[in-house]
Parts: structure tokens; C-alpha cells; sequence
């Protein structure tokens, strides 16, 4: 996902001058290195200076340039949070921050790394778009979506490298605040974002092996919410599954199921979010997955699936 | 291209009236002892500390397009400052006398701190340590653009104990921009106590701000002149800090260096003598 960012970012920083990048001390990774090089100016590295990375994109925003802010993910809202909403969010900047390494990406790193509330917390701050696209091909087409927008500020969570692909042979296109079916079905939907949409798969093709035609679906923009999207999905399936990279307080899970009380639906839904805990373990990333309940067998488990 | 009066005044000239000067600071501080007779959240002192700087930065320092408006961006950092700025906004015709006299109610666009989009006002503040590094991308901003466009920035000298303003400072200076112009108010004074009393490693600023990388000089806040000839005066390459000595409450013998005029407003009796020794500074 940083990969394609990067080549995608760079092509389109090629066509606009507008476009800049202010990274926190983070090495530039493939294309970024790329860009750099041919347009020096317009690629800032802040140092280990997260609120001044803030400030700079929404000075620049204001004088008319379109600036991508960019770090690991905790870094992107946690330290510099109030600089993220009084300069962006307040002001209602087009800026997208591209935190790398959301949810627990950064397996062995502990928990200063792991933004495990980052979807949550972007959520609640007035204007901002959240997207968090599932894998480099999502990544592209919503890169292109904030390289072009006029709307305000996005927080555009990635995961890091190697992810597989899962979306760019889907029956639909990406759609800004449109829910995505990957996979058509009929009897379950899982409901799923960010590159935990692997869990979501198996967790389909568990269903699937049970004889269930199990949906899946991509809510890659998590703000604004497709309600009606979701609305639709609530009405049409009889059991609906979230799994989802982010702890429970805030998470999607909790907006949809609010949703489903809102609209009466009558589906029974399962949700799996991370843990309201600090989890001191260190491994990959399936193993920081596992330790939150996220393994597949596990997930399946408490689904009454084995 | 259209032609654009770009000058500054030049360097050791003389160039600005400062009897005009005094009479407009006069009649702004009026203006805001009489805003808070009809509404009582508003900051009188710290505007009160930065009236010289911020008449300045308007009408000495900024240049104009042919069409009137300012070519050069004005950002008040300490957003609590911004009664100078509104009164000062109203003078030029960019607000409106309804605008301040709607100020902080309910069918009026302009609060206790400026709203970014309002006219003339361009960024939102209010929380301290934002300032520095909206100025410092706003700089940056036009330097991409290659255009001549300065950022006249006027913060508090509590802002400079936010550490974020400290990232912006030397951020600022890496990228060597020289079209970035702070103003520190410096009373001396956060909400509650004298800074030189109560936090005595703040001091001094000059030095800190040159080992920054930036160019600093401190002067006398209060003389439009000074300040006008300080920043003529700068070597240039880098961005420019004038730390400008002031008073908080400056003009109005109860409020000046009294911690509570940060927040509070003056009474019928405060207010009629307020008027009083504008008038008489007058003579």
C-alpha cells in the first residue's frame, strides 16, 4: 500500500505542482524517494517535529497548495492532535494525512506504534474524511480521490508494504462514501476495511464451506458513513459480520450498530475489533491480530463456524 | 502584471507620522473600551499590549495592491489579541460597524478569537502555539509560488512557552524564509502571573531566538517608529523575531501590568475613566 501510494502520489505530483508532501523523519519509500529528488522544494521533511509537519500542511493549504502530510499513523493524530483539528479540521483544509501503520501494523513495535484508535478518533472531529482503503489498489484510486478534492481535510489510513491484492477484480468501483462488495453473496455479509479485509475473506470462505453464501465488503470510507449503503445491507442479509482493525469505543462496528438500531433492522450482527487493551505482545502482524481475537479460527469460533 | 507600490520604508528614513499613529491608537482603544460596555468577553489588556504593533504591521508595514487590498498577510497568533485586529479591520473597511457591533452575539461573525474566512482574517486562533507554524507554511506556501508576498505574525510571548512554537521557529529558519516576520508581545505576562517571577529560564528571548537561526532584535512595542526602523533594518536571508517590549494594558493606568484585565472587563466607573485618560493622553 505505501508503494503504490508513493507511484501513484508521484505520478500525480508530476501533473500538479500544487501537490507536496511534509514528512516527520520518515524515509521516504519507493516513488516518495522518486518525487524527492525531482522536486526537492516541494518535498519537506519536518524532522521528528510531528505539530510543526500540522502546522506547515495547513499554512501551505491556505496559500493554495495541496499538501499530503506524512508519518506513522500514531504520529500523524496523536501528537500532534490539536494542530490535526483547530489548523485542519477547524479551518476545514483540503490536506490529506497519510498515516502509515494503522491499527497494528507495526507488530513488534509496541504500542507507541499502534494506532489502534485512529479511526475512531478521526472519526469524531468535525469535517474530517476518513478513508481506509483495504489494499494498493484501493490505495491508488483513493490517492487519486485526495490528490482532487476540494472537500476538506482526510485522514487516509494505510497499512505498509506487501499487502495483497483483494479489490481490483471487484464487481464495483471505488466510490468515495460508497460501501464496495468484493465478493457477492447472499446469506452473509462481512463487513471489513484496511488490510484486516484478509480476516474478513477467510472468515467468508468459512461461511462458504458451510454451505453459506457469504458477501464481503469493503467500508473503506468510514467518514462520512454510507448509510444508506449500509441501510441496505442491514435490510437485505440475515446475519452481518464486522471485522475491523481498530478498537471497540468509536470503531465502525459501534456506528453500525447504532445504525441498525436507528433503522429497526432485524439482522443479527457479530462484530470483532480490537481489544479496549494494551496488549504487550510482539510478533507480525497475525500474531498481534491473534492476540486481539482476530485470528480467523478464532473469529470463526465465537461465529459458531467449527 | 499590474504595478504594485511594494516599497518599504526605506532604511534610516523617518517615513512614518507617529502623532497619526498616536491618534489612531487612541481612538482604537476607545473603540474596544466601548465594544466592552455592550459585551464583557473580550481581552482588553492583551490587545491593549499589541495596538503599536498591530497599527504598524497595517498601516506602515503591509503594502497594497491598486485595488486597496493587502498584498502581504497579516496572522494574529495570539488570538485573544484580536479586538485590535477587528477595530483595525473596521477602520480599513474590510469589516463593517454592524460586523463589531454584532461582535460575540448570536447574528455576528466575530468571537472572542478570529475565525478563519471572516475578512481580513486569515487563520482561525485562539489555542496558543498555532500561529508560528500556520505563518511558517504560509511562508513556505508563497516561496513555492516565487512570489514577494510577506507573513507579518503577531504572537504572545506565552506562546513561545509552547513547544510547537519552537518547532515552527526552527523550522522556519531551516527553510531560510526571510519573508516571515514575527512580532513577540512581550508584557511580560501570561494569564496569571508576571513570566520574569514565575519562570525565569524563559528569559532572555533575543539569544534564543538568533540560536533558533533566526535574526532578533528586541524593541520598544509601544513606538511605531522603532519597530518600523527594526525591521528596515534587518540583515535579511532569515526570518526576523522583533521582541517587542510592551505593557499589558497599555494606556489605562489600572489595567497596565494587573493580571486580572486579561480577562476582565471594565465597569461603568473603569470605563468612564478609561475615556478619560485617553483624552487626556490626547493633549
Amino acid at each position: 500500500m505505501r508503494n503504490r501510494f508513493a507511484d501513484t502520489f508521484y505520478e500525480l505530483g508530476k501533473a500538479d505542482n500544487r501537490l507536496c508532501v511534509v514528512v516527520a523523519d520518515i524515509s521516504p519509500a519507493g516513488s516518495i524517494a522518486k518525487f524527492r529528488n525531482e522536486f526537492p522544494t516541494r518535498f519537506i521533511n519536518t524532522g521528528v517535529a510531528e505539530q510543526i509537519m500540522i502546522g506547515m500542511v495547513a499554512g501551505m493549504a491556505q496559500r493554495g497548495l495541496r499538501p499530503f502530510a506524512y508519518t506513522i499513523a500514531t504520529f500523524t493524530l496523536y501528537r500532534p492532535f490539536e494542530m490535526v483539528r483547530d489548523d485542519l479540521c477547524y479551518q476545514n483544509l483540503p490536506v490529506t494525512i497519510v498515516g502509515i501503520g494503522g491499527g497494528v501494523t507495526y507488530s513488534t513495535l509496541g504500542a507507541t506504534h499502534h494506532a489502534q484508535e485512529d479511526v475512531a478518533i478521526a472519526s469524531t472531529i468535525p469535517n474530517m474524511s476518513v478513508i481506509a482503503p483495504c489494499d494498493p489498489s484501493e490505495t491508488e484510486a483513493a490517492t487519486r480521490w485526495c490528490a482532487g478534492q476540494q472537500r476538506g481535510p482526510v485522514y487516509l489510513r494505510l497499512g505498509k508494504a506487501g499487502e495483497p491484492d483483494f479489490s481490483s477484480k471487484a464487481p464495483e468501483p471505488w466510490q468515495f462514501g460508497k460501501i464496495r462488495q468484493l465478493r457477492p453473496g447472499t446469506d452473509v455479509c462481512v463487513l471489513s476495511y484496511g488490510p484486516i479485509i484478509k480476516q474478513a475473506f477467510g472468515v467468508a470462505d468459512r461461511f462458504q464451506a458451510r454451505g453459506q453464501s457469504a458477501a464481503v465488503y469493503s467500508v473503506h470510507t468510514l467518514k462520512p458513513l454510507d448509510s444508506e449503503g449500509l441501510a441496505e445491507v442491514l435490510g437485505r442479509f440475515a446475519r452481518v459480520v464486522v471485522v475491523e482493525e481498530c478498537a471497540p469505543n468509536g470503531s465502525f462496528a459501534m456506528r453500525l450498530q447504532q445504525l441498525a438500531w436507528q433503522r429497526q433492522a432485524k439482522c443479527r450482527i457479530d462484530a470483532f475489533t480490537l481489544q479496549d487493551a494494551f496488549i504487550h505482545c510482539y510478533g507480525s502482524h497475525e500474531d498481534l491480530l491473534a492476540a486481539h481475537g482476530l485470528s480467523v479460527p478464532d473469529i470463526c469460533t465465537r461465529l459458531g463456524l467449527n | 502584471m499590474t504595478v504594485m507600490d511594494r516599497r518599504l520604508p526605506e532604511r534610516g528614513r523617518n517615513s512614518i507620522d507617529a502623532a497619526a499613529a498616536r491618534r489612531r491608537c487612541r481612538a482604537y482603544r476607545k473603540r474596544i473600551l466601548d465594544i466592552s460596555q455592550q459585551v464583557s468577553a473580550l481581552h482588553v489588556a492583551p490587545a491593549f499590549s499589541c495596538t503599536e504593533i498591530t497599527d504598524t504591521i497595517y498601516h506602515e508595514l503591509m503594502r497594497k495592491a491598486p485595488d486597496g487590498s493587502f498584498h502581504d498577510v497579516f496572522l494574529m497568533s495570539k488570538g485573544h489579541g484580536c479586538m485590535i485586529q477587528y477595530v483595525i479591520l473596521e477602520e480599513v473597511g474590510l469589516l463593517s460597524r454592524a460586523d463589531l457591533d454584532a461582535y460575540c452575539k448570536p447574528n455576528g461573525r466575530l468571537g472572542a478569537h478570529p475565525d478563519y474566512e471572516t475578512p481580513g482574517i486569515n487563520a482561525s486562533t485562539g489555542s496558543l502555539g498555532h500561529g508560528m507554524g500556520l505563518a511558517t507554511g504560509q511562508a513556505y506556501g508563497e516561496k513555492l509560488k516565487n512570489t514577494d508576498v510577506l507573513i507579518y505574525c503577531v504572537l504572545s510571548d506565552g506562546e513561545f512557552q509552547e513547544g510547537s512554537t519552537w518547532e515552527a521557529m526552527m523550522m522556519a529558519a531551516n527553510l531560510k524564509l526571510d519573508n516571515l516576520i514575527g512580532f513577540m508581545d512581550f508584557n511580560d505576562f501570561g494569564g496569571l502571573e508576571r513570566m520574569s517571577d514565575g519562570h525565569r529560564a524563559f528569559y532572555p528571548l533575543v539569544p534564543k531566538a538568533e540560536a533558533f537561526g533566526w535574526e532578533s532584535v528586541e524593541v520598544d512595542g509601544h513606538d511605531a517608529e522603532a519597530i518600523v526602523n527594526a525591521v528596515t533594518a534587518r540583515r535579511g536571508g532569515r526570518p526576523l523575531l522583533l521582541v517587542c517590549r510592551t505593557v499589558k494594558g497599555k494606556g489605562i493606568s489600572y489595567m497596565e501590568n494587573v493580571p486580572i484585565w486579561h480577562y476582565r472587563s471594565p465597569n461603568k466607573d473603569e470605563y468612564q475613566q478609561g475615556l478619560k485618560e485617553l483624552a487626556d493622553a490626547a493633549e
